[in-house]
């Protein structure tokens, strides 16, 4: 399975989720530092820095590209910033793509760091700003990010069956997924006693059931495939490891009328003229990757989805087309998402193990499929992988989903 | 939530957010917008161009919303929310749904009336758009549109011709 639109991933690093109350941009620089190590690459080789933006932190505005070429010193790297809420990982990782494939660069570092407040999100900056809808909902309604994903979780409550038993059973496995990652924020076993005493946050949600705001890094260097092959050639008696190829990188927005009802938004789009399409938005991102790699989700080893909430990544699995609709409950009973299973999701651990950095977690997400893909994850190792894809969504008509193989 | 007539009578009443409903205390509806060219809907209302890429409408007019629909679904807020939602003291969990309304295709997202909670609704159910006090400072008290469950059906027709 290669494509002539294939780039090649030649080293990924992170700087370890958690809690650590210091500047994005030294999380930023450990992750740099271990994916040039990882790919056996110099900083001024480097051709082109696509940053994820990083909001609030005291800066004035986003911050990405120029942050990190300075902090690794400035070499006259052009750059690229990319806002795209929790997607901004991905859509850098694609504007890397596009000057690869373009020949306008042959190698790229594609970078993400967050430092996050305790809580819920909450509006960014204050006033009253009354036009804005983030604003709005906050306001008008109190209603934060995890009432959106208790409004998804109930729907698979009362129309699928799902009981709170399943939702703590997705943080069950996630945790024993996580436990050893080293880069995981939250590593304890939990059992699903433990999330059904946390107390409900927004019901049917509890606290254990959703994901926690976290400080981390990920950054990867792409390049092109004949650079790739020339890079590796050279260092031919230390390099053994798979070489990991950037299949698709799918970033849709979504197609009138949105019908779904999505964070933020305080009403979904009229169906009373135009039909809702066919593929609902979230089925989209993962079926236009699927589009540009000529697979299908019956190719894969293994899947990275959001878990925003335990809930959340049943709803994925139907979304990324691992099961029918209303089939998700049953999927995750029978074992198959485990590590063991036929199609292991979230073996890193996902969200339920990190927490969000947002511009960080969609690079994240694609550093676990190159270790996964290399047989380089340890205790968490899906046997045999040898395709992977991610899947996330962010807040404004965002999402991303990245296929990566071997 | 909870109501004080002695201290409401003196407090100036004023909707949370200009425009997005009207302020009937008997049958109050939601006020969206409607493109003049192809008749599609938009809330929360706005003006300018219509969303449907298939129209090439630049303006939108008021219109007002059907006042019942289903739940799509629902859930209970257990934490104060942080600012700028404005708490009331001591906070109450309060419950919010997202009701579907058939003739506009709208799934709209609101606070659900004061002392109905989670476990009173079910997808599916009938709500009705109602009033309420959301908070209060000194001189106002700040109007919310809710979602509440619907009367019997029996009494729909009360929804001029509706049912």
């Amino acid at each position: 399975m290669s494509g002539d639109k294939d780039i090649a991933i030649l080293g990924v690093g992170m700087h370890p989720w958690g809690k650590w109350g210091r500047d994005f941009t030294e999380y930023g620089m450990v992750a740099a530092r271990a994916a040039l190590a990882d790919a056996n690459i110099q900083w001024k080789d480097v051709q082109y820095v696509a940053g994820a933006d990083t909001i609030r932190n005291g800066y004035p505005g986003f911050i990405a590209g120029a942050t990190f070429a300075q902090k690794l010193g400035w070499s006259g790297v052009r750059i690229s910033s990319s806002y795209a809420a929790c997607a901004s990982g991905a859509q850098a990782l694609d504007s890397a793509r596009a000057q690869i494939l373009a020949g306008f660069c042959d190698v790229a570092l594609v970078i993400g760091a967050d430092t996050t407040p305790k809580g819920f999100f909450a509006p960014v900056g204050g006033g009253d700003r009354k036009a804005d809808p983030d604003w709005q909902r906050f306001h008008v309604l109190g209603a934060t990010n995890p009432v959106y994903f208790a409004l998804f979780a109930r729907r698979r409550m009362d129309m699928y069956g799902a009981t709170a038993e399943d939702f703590a059973q997705v943080k069950v496995k996630n945790s024993t997924h996580g436990f050893t990652n080293p880069n995981a924020r939250f590593k304890k076993i939990n059992v699903i006693e433990d999330v059904l005493n946390s107390p409900v946050v927004s019901d049917p949600l509890r606290l254990l059931d959703i994901c926690a705001t976290s400080d981390g890094a990920a950054a990867m260097i792409v390049c092109s495939m004949e650079f790739a092959k020339k890079h590796r050639a050279l260092a031919e008696n230390t390099t053994t490891d798979a070489l990991c190829r950037v299949s698709a990188v799918g970033t849709v927005t979504p197609i009138y009328p949105q019908s779904v009802l999505e964070l933020p938004d305080i009403a979904s789009d009229s169906t009373a003229v135009v039909p809702a399409p066919a593929r609902k938005y979230k089925d989209s991102i993962a079926w236009s990757a699927y589009e540009q790699a000529g697979i299908g989700p019956e190719d894969l080893s293994l899947a990275e989805v959001y878990d925003l909430s335990t809930a959340l990544e049943l709803d994925w699995y139907e979304h990324i087309g691992l099961c029918a609709e209303g089939e998700a409950e049953r999927l995750l009973r029978s074992g198959a998402t485990t590590i063991g299973g036929k199609i292991p999701v979230n073996p890193s651990g996902g969200l339920a193990c990190f927490g969000e950095a947002i511009p960080a977690q969609a690079i994240s997400q694609v550093c676990e499929l190159v270790w996964q893909l290399r047989g380089q994850a340890g205790d968490r190792q899906v046997e045999g992988a040898k395709v992977g894809i991610t899947a996330n969504q962010g807040l404004f008509g965002h999402g991303s989903s990245v296929i990566v193989s071997r | 939530m909870s109501d004080s007539p002695a201290a409401a009578s003196t407090l100036t009443r004023v909707p949370i957010i200009d425009g997005w409903f009207t302020d009937d205390v008997h049958a109050p509806h939601l006020i969206g917008s409607k493109c003049p060219l192809c008749g599609t809907f938009v809330f929360p209302p706005r003006s300018g161009d219509c969303p449907s890429p298939f129209c090439d409408s630049t303006t939108l007019e008021p219109t007002p919303i059907s006042r019942r629909g289903k739940i799509w679904s629902y859930t209970e807020n257990r934490y104060t929310p942080p600012p700028p939602y404005v708490p009331t003291e001591p906070f109450e969990p309060y419950a919010l749904a997202a009701v579907e309304l058939e003739a506009e295709g709208l799934v709209v997202l609101g606070k659900v009336a004061t002392g109905v909670l989670a476990a009173d609704l079910k997808v599916g159910m009938e709500m009705q758009l109602e009033l309420d006090v959301s908070h209060r400072d000194a001189e106002h008290e700040y109007v919310v549109y809710v979602w509440a469950p619907a009367a019997p059906s029996t009494t729909t027709t009360l929804e001029g011709g509706a049912a």
